[in-house]
């Protein structure tokens, strides 16, 4: 197989983009198609400060990586949640996420200690805590959402950035869609708008390209990430529906790419406008982030 | 052939392309990336009998 660009031997192919390239020009044409989707859904411009939050996974540190090779202000967000099983997993990608700040002068990192900062690593609540017994990872996505909110808007930022890809929004999709989540449905989108003064601006600038994509790219270009899977994910039902979408997809290539277009699309056409509709929302009594119910939010009702 | 994907190793006996070696593994191509002597392959390069190809998942939870 041979590069479309310079004929060189490829290295990689995109199926459903009918498109090989060789090793300089496909991390050309991600950091191309990055920029792309930035200005396409108008998610930050060349002023804004961008928070990028990072894992230490291949995705978000290919894509702080991006956005800094674009010259964008892009700092780092490192949250560490304790997760200490057999492999060390948050000790080991936090050292990952060091390292590549280490290694580039223009990138400054911010790290939580979770620990530090509220007394419990993610596995000591999730043992406390109903909700943590029964999912873990509800209560991790709940209280990384709170703390990059926050970090966000303290730091002054204009917008916080996440890794998502085109495969993990078809599993959320697929997942809303097969329990018929309408009002899940109608707020999943590339930018989340910033509400009132209290919930930041998000936007996922990797939401269009496979993981596969995102996974080639930090190969090619030498980014050093952790391999290992969060302990606690095995299992979880996303990556069950990331297995079934893949298997569709190997028998009719571009499967998935129409499914999350193709609801894009819909969705511009204001096929959910009607689930849309914002809910009402308090500032809690405690940290003053915004809560659907009023009094004390999720994340502070974990330790209060 | 030997195929290293996470702990596991095949030998797979004679030649074949990237994409049947996966398969033949059980694994679906779309959800790993070939490597051979630290250079990524597309999945219609032929292996040889004696060449070493390290399968990397590109699939993580979230």
């Amino acid at each position: 197989m041979k590069c479309r660009k310079c004929s060189r031997p490829a290295v990689f192919n995109m199926r459903q983009h009918k498109l090989a390239l060789c090793e300089v020009h496909y991390p050309e044409w991600f950091i191309a198609q990055t920029q792309r989707a930035v200005k396409k859904y108008r998610m930050f411009g060349p002023d804004d400060r961008v928070l990028v939050a990072v894992s230490g996974g291949k995705d978000s540190l290919s894509l702080w990586d991006v956005l800094l090779r674009l010259g964008y202000q892009a700092d780092g967000l490192y949250i560490d949640l304790g997760i200490d099983d057999s492999v060390g997993y948050s000790a080991a990608s936090r050292e990952k996420v060091e390292q590549f700040a280490a290694q580039r002068p223009d990138a400054r990192l911010t790290v939580v200690d979770l620990k530090a900062e509220y007394g419990e690593t993610l596995p000591e609540v999730a043992r406390r805590v109903q909700r943590g017994r029964v999912k873990p990872c509800s209560v991790c996505g709940l209280i990384k959402r709170h703390v990059m909110n926050r970090v966000t808007r303290d730091g002054g930022y204009d917008v916080l950035a996440t890794g998502h890809n085109l495969d993990d929004e078809v599993a959320v999709l697929f997942g809303n869609v097969l329990h018929w989540q309408t009002g899940y449905i109608a707020r999943q989108a590339p930018v989340l708008p910033a509400r009132h003064d209290g919930l930041v601006r998000k936007v996922k600038p990797f939401c269009r390209f496979y993981e596969r994509e995102t996974a080639a790219y930090a190969l090619l270009t030498g980014i050093d990430y952790i391999y290992d899977e969060c302990p606690h994910v095995v299992g979880a039902t996303s990556l069950r529906y990331k297995g079934i979408l893949n298997q569709m997809e190997e028998e009719s290539p571009g499967t998935k790419l129409q499914f999350y277009l193709g609801f894009l699309r819909a969705r511009k056409e204001g096929f959910f406008r009607e689930q849309a509709e914002e809910v009402e929302l308090h500032p809690c009594t405690n940290c003053g982030q915004l809560t659907s119910v009023p009094g004390l939010c999720a994340f502070c009702r974990l330790w209060i | 052939m030997k195929i290293i994907y996470r702990d596991q190793e095949w030998e797979l006996e004679g030649r074949r392309r990237v994409r049947d070696a996966i398969k033949e593994v059980g694994l679906i191509p779309q959800t790993v990336l070939a490597v051979r002597d630290g250079k990524l392959l597309t999945e219609d390069v032929t292996l040889d009998e004696d060449d070493e190809v390290r399968l990397i998942a590109v699939i993580s939870g979230g």
